[in-house]
């Protein structure tokens, strides 16, 4: 042991530190819209009437859900290329993630979907909305509501998988942690100070989403 | 037609490399399962059960655990450890990285699952004389394994699938050994694939284990 601990050494590069938190959270943010994007589209294929749209949904969520994400990046940045699908770190690593987070918030979606009573559908035909109308203002909304918690709890993990990016060198939080740590020998101070940012950043989108979620219900 | 004769030749001549990458996969996620479980069941029982002080840590553990990311944790046991005088191989630092991140998700699940038990029961064993440790193992732990054990399962592939971190610091398991056999023929493509693949294959094969556990386990109504 006789470890002392310096931070000094971190805190003169936490610039450093802070603009891969930002990268972090802007990969996650990304990452999450287009994920739900493809969660909602994939979450009516799941529960629509044509089977075969029906198998192929379930056919991507199943093979997304059991792969190692870090394989997939891997895969979408090296790989890719080969088949003439060639895009930079950033884009490569949110479209991966994307189409990971995807995969998860299309069950999210499912549940949601199925959790609202047919008398909701029933009741906008009967005021004489079409079908499109009624997912657009019925439905989703509401669906969307009911699954916010969800919603929430896959936002931080996005936000946790952002630290796989540094496979692939892109610079976010991880990447400068690790960057740092080989540069000033600060080891224990630099992965302390990383938790410690990761940690607080989680606990501040729990309270936001948290925050988000209580002034969304209704009743109660 | 050729290209894909000449993948099937490189994967017989790194058939011993990918066998072996896929023995430590298995041994790392084993590993880290059965002592990510251990501590898991004593972080929940602290959860629950534990007085004021001793719930504080548990929480402060488990809160920092689940909300660094396994990458973050793999790296700083293996990077810290050593700096303070503690050498573990690569192998051993990933492995005590992954028990910590499974025993937070396994306390959790423990904690929610003995939470869950309606408080009636606890009354109605205390009433006919039981002590806490009876309550315990005869009342509360059979109900509260029953519920947890299909998400355990589940945990269980979350850890095959964490087990692919150790590769960046070096732990030779399925992935790392895939990227050096690519760094031999450069057919990333394929053996990206191929490594995809028998992932897929193993939690695959949780999954539906998972399945049949929580039809087996279900309660009918």
């Amino acid at each position: 042991m006789g470890y002392t601990l310096n931070f000094s050494a971190v805190w003169r590069n936490f610039d450093q530190l802070l603009a891969g938190l930002l990268l972090s959270l802007e990969l996650a943010f990304v990452a999450l819209l287009i994920g739900a994007g493809i969660g909602l589209v994939v979450a009516f294929a799941l529960t629509g009437r044509n089977a075969w749209i029906r198998r192929l949904a379930a056919l991507y969520v199943t093979v997304i859900r059991n792969l190692p994400i870090l394989v997939l990046i891997l895969f979408a940045y090296f790989a890719l290329p080969q088949m003439g699908v060639r895009l930079d770190k950033i884009s490569s690593f949110i479209v991966t993630l994307a189409i990971y987070s995807g995969a998860y918030l299309a069950e999210v979606f499912r549940a949601g979907l199925l959790s609202i009573p047919v008398g909701l559908k029933e009741a906008g035909l009967a005021i004489g909305l079409t079908p499109g109308q009624i997912r657009r203002s019925i439905i989703i909304p509401l669906m969307l509501r009911n699954v916010l918690p969800s919603l929430s709890s896959t936002l931080i993990s996005l936000f946790k998988d952002t630290s796989l990016a540094a496979a692939i060198a892109v610079p976010e939080l991880t990447f400068e942690a690790r960057k740092i740590n080989v540069e000033t020998f600060r080891v224990v101070e630099t992965w302390l100070v990383a938790s410690g940012l990761y940690v607080a950043t989680c606990s501040i989108l729990a309270a936001l989403m948290r925050a988000i979620e209580r002034r969304l219900t209704i009743g109660r | 037609m050729h290209e894909f004769s000449a993948f099937l030749d490189q994967v017989w001549l790194a058939r011993f490399v990918i066998l072996k990458g896929l023995g430590l996969t298995v041994s790392i996620s084993f590993a880290s399962i059965a002592a990510g479980s251990i501590l898991g069941v004593v972080l929940g029982l602290t959860l629950v059960y534990g007085n004021r002080f001793a719930r504080l840590i548990a929480r402060g553990y488990t809160d920092f655990v689940r909300g660094t990311p396994v990458l973050v944790l793999v790296l700083a046991s293996y990077y810290i450890l050593s700096t303070v005088g503690i050498n573990l191989d690569p192998f051993e630092a990933g492995v005590l990285a992954l028990s910590v991140f499974c025993s937070s998700h396994v306390g959790e699940i423990l904690r929610g699952a003995l939470q869950s038990i309606h408080k009636g029961q606890t009354e109605a064993a205390k009433a006919i004389g039981l002590t806490f440790s009876q309550t315990f193992a005869y009342v509360l732990w059979p109900q509260a394994l029953r519920q947890m054990l299909p998400t355990w399962v589940n945990t269980a592939a979350e850890m095959v699938k964490a087990s692919t971190l150790l590769s960046v610091i070096g732990v030779a398991e399925l992935l790392l050994r895939t990227q050096q056999i690519i760094s031999r023929n450069f057919m990333s493509l394929e053996f990206y694939f191929f490594a995809g693949f028998l992932y897929f294959v193993i939690n695959y094969g949780i999954e539906r284990f998972g399945k049949y556990v929580e039809r087996k386990t279900a309660i009918s109504s």
